[in-house]
């Protein structure tokens, strides 16, 4: 038996997991978000990251960015390479894309706030 | 001489949320904010996991700051940045404030004030380590800004004081900027922040967490250059035999959080003991009449949605607001509990329904939390887990309870009731 906080919501439920690859069963979540996470989690962790990238605007010397959907947790480093490889010419807002298909991971890095056209 | 109805101290969360609700209940609102930009803390806290609550989705905190900004400024709610309010003075039923900018001194005339100044964080000076006075001490929020919106890293090998969720956050995110996160040391036996965020912030990266254990000294003239470590006992004192240096450049503090009330405290306006922050009733109304409170001056929250939310509850409160006296019953914490936001049940209100927030003193399993009135209890509710990092929001509608001025309701929580 395998011991697992899901990390989904701040509930932070502990998951309890028996057997090994596909056949397992859990328990211990309070919806199906937990079972989702706890499947993947025993074949292919998924994480979702944020970072900044910088700008070359002297006002804002980064923008805050966030992948648009999660990505296997063992790309995290390359990604974070990527990302700061990156530096942002135009005065983009939330929802630009800064990098399409990061790593292919089939994320983009996304832009999360408005501040370069304020 | 500028007038409004409801003037709002704070452009974070908890005054957005307030300024909007005060205007679309007709009041004329100003909201005052000593920054350049609206959205407080949110602006610097670029990781995900905002908004679960209200929009079911997992914002970024810039993401959720602009959700209310955006309504703000469509709602063309009068905000002053880059200002100040150095005091806040008794006018007839109302208040005059003085407020300073970049163009000089400025009187406002309000009916009503809203509180929403936020919280501080402990610094080095108040957690009591000896040593010299270098730099690199940094408390986690200072080093998040130093990273995510000035983009300087503030350090390359660091000790992490305090399992608090910004320094959680933080051991993470100076990771991922390539810093080295020597360790998390805590002084109490259980950790601090939520659970969530000790797995996808210190175990996915494998940063280490020392529970029952404090940094005793740090060391360097310039520079700090190391600190001293040491495991701790039950009284919470350093044992000897433990004591271990690590070298690095920077010790990070994330060693809580406290209300910021210094305008609250010029108006003597009584603040809780157990939460820091103002005593309020139902409708987030302090004990000095026209003045309300909400977010994290009112007491800290662990989510942002509960900040907005009583946001909410003082700015439609603050635009309804007429004088009159209240009678009052009082809300206590009993046993296993830490404390309890309101303080006070306003008896003289249509209004008996209350949402209570709670947490509990120490972490409980399967146990219930009960509402006592006058020694009779008139309210349960069963908890799997009870934990001090997670605060509880519960609605009540006193309305049935009878309630009279000066009556007592206590909030205790009962083990093993499954």
């Amino acid at each position: 038996m395998k011991e697992l906080v899901c990390i989904v919501c701040p509930n932070g439920c502990t998951l309890h997991i028996e057997g090994e690859g596909k056949n397992i069963k859990i328990s211990g979540q309070k919806c199906r978000k937990g079972l989702t996470f706890a499947q993947n989690e025993m074949t292919n962790p998924m994480r979702s990251i944020c970072s900044t990238v910088r700008t070359a605007f002297r006002d804002v010397p980064v923008l805050p960015v966030k992948v648009s959907c999660e990505i296997p947790k063992d790309k995290i480093f390359e990604v974070m390479q990527a990302i700061n490889r990156v530096t942002v010419q135009e005065r983009i807002g939330t929802g630009d894309i800064i990098i399409k298909n990061v790593c292919g991971t089939a994320a983009d890095i996304i832009a999360t706030s408005n501040i370069l056209k304020e | 001489m500028i007038k409004a109805d409801v003037t709002i101290i704070g452009g974070g969360p908890a005054g957005l949320a307030a300024a909007i609700e005060a205007d679309k209940n007709g009041a004329k609102v100003l909201l005052i904010e000593r920054e350049a930009r609206l959205g407080g803390i949110l602006k610097q806290c670029i990781h995900d996991g905002f908004g679960l609550v209200r929009f079911g989705e997992r914002l970024t905190g810039p993401e959720y700051a602009e959700r209310f900004m955006q309504e703000f400024n469509e709602r063309n709610i009068e905000a002053k940045t880059l200002t100040f309010v150095t005091q806040i003075d008794r006018t007839g039923e109302g208040y005059t404030l003085t407020l300073v900018s970049r163009d000089g001194m400025h009187k406002v005339l309000t009916k009503t004030i809203i509180l929403a100044t936020g919280c501080r964080e402990r610094t080095a000076k108040q957690v009591f380590i000896h040593g010299t006075r270098p730099a690199g001490v940094f408390t986690a929020g200072t080093a998040q800004n130093f990273v995510n919106l000035c983009g300087v890293m503030p350090t390359q090998k660091c000790v992490i004081l305090g399992s608090g969720d910004i320094g959680l956050i933080m051991a993470r995110r100076l990771t991922l900027e390539g810093a080295k996160v020597l360790g998390v040391y805590e002084l109490q036996p259980t950790p601090s922040g939520l659970t969530r965020n000790i797995h996808q912030c210190l175990h996915d990266y494998n940063i280490p967490l020392y529970l029952s254990h404090t940094v005793t000294r740090v060391f360097g003239h310039d520079r700090l250059t190391a600190v001293e470590v040491a495991q701790v006992d039950e009284n919470k004192k350093p044992i000897d035999s433990t004591r271990q240096i690590i070298e690095c450049d920077s010790l990070i503090l994330s060693v809580g959080l406290i209300p910021e009330n210094e305008l609250a405290e010029t108006l003597d306006i009584k603040i809780d003991p157990n939460t820091k922050g103002p005593v309020c009733d139902q409708n987030l109304q302090t004990m000095l009449k026209g003045v309300y409170s909400c977010g994290n001056a009112l007491h800290v929250n662990d989510l942002v949605d509960f900040v907005s939310e009583s946001g909410e509850t003082a700015g439609r409160n603050a635009a309804a607001w007429t004088p009159k006296k209240r009678l009052f019953a009082s809300l206590f914490p009993g046993d296993g509990v830490a404390y309890v936001v309101p303080q006070k049940m306003d008896l003289t209100d249509e209004n008996q329904k209350a949402i209570v927030y709670f947490r509990s003193k120490k972490v409980f399993t399967k146990s219930s939390l009960q509402v006592i009135v006058n020694g009779v209890s008139v309210y349960e509710k069963k908890y799997n887990h009870l934990r001090p990092p997670e605060m509880e929001r519960i609605e009540i509608d006193f309305a049935g309870f009878d309630l009279k001025a000066g009556d007592t309701v206590t909030l205790k929580i009962k083990e093993g009731e499954a």
